[in-house]
């Protein structure tokens, strides 16, 4: 379950989705705009996507974290376009049958997206705007 | 051949296009394709880019053929 989207998103309701019988937890990370970064203060974000590569990349990872780690689903919304201080960016939803393997699939989901789903994000500082440097792959 | 380019992120400000066609030689591997856009456009001298195939990230030696959907982009900063 992948979407890449405009629209905001209901932790609740993606939750939902990937619930079940054999769920015994669901970690999630949630990230948000926050109103700093290096380049001083943080007034809105806008964040580019290359949609069908992304699709396709976030895909890939959600199938390496269930296999990799044992776990019943993984959920992953990001969002792209405008976006305001304190506004969601990304949920990752991993539901498993126990908490270890939920935190772990939850991690690798966040971090292998960070380094090989093609997006992009902007910040816009009261001197202007500027493309958010990629953290290095490791 | 010709093959449709897409730019994105500081590529597509850089470029001024979010896309266009590119002639290349047949045969032609990725990172001749990402060196001669880098010839046209003196404004991506130094900016590192990354090459993706049909939606999949793609080694420099990777060949190219007609109807292959090529991006270039910056490296990715999502999440």
């Amino acid at each position: 379950m992948i979407r890449v989207t405009r629209d905001d998103f209901s932790v609740d309701e993606e939750i939902r989705r990937i619930v079940r019988p054999s769920v015994g937890g669901v970690a999630t990370f949630v990230g948000t705009v926050r109103d700093e970064s290096e380049a001083g203060r943080v007034t809105r974000m806008e964040i580019e996507v290359y949609p069908e590569m992304a699709e396709r990349q976030l895909e890939a990872i959600r199938g390496e974290a269930i296999e990799k780690f044992g776990v019943e689903d993984v959920l992953v919304v990001h969002r792209y376009g405008d976006l305001n201080v304190g506004d969601n960016i990304v949920l990752v939803a991993v539901a498993a049958g126990h908490r270890a393997e939920a935190f772990d699939a939850c991690r690798y989901v966040v971090d292998e997206l960070k380094k090989r789903v093609p997006i992009w994000k902007r910040e816009h500082t009261p001197a202007g705007g500027r493309w958010v440097e990629a953290g290095r792959p490791d | 051949m010709r093959l449709r380019v897409r730019y994105f992120a500081s590529v597509r400000e850089f470029t001024g296009l979010r896309e266009e066609e590119v002639d290349v030689p047949d045969g032609a591997t990725a990172e001749a394709l990402k060196r001669s856009v880098l010839n046209r456009y003196s404004s991506l001298r130094g900016q590192e880019m990354l090459v993706a195939v049909n939606g999949a990230f793609a080694e420099p030696q990777r060949t190219l053929k007609p109807g292959d959907e090529v991006a270039l982009f910056p490296p990715v900063s999502g999440g």
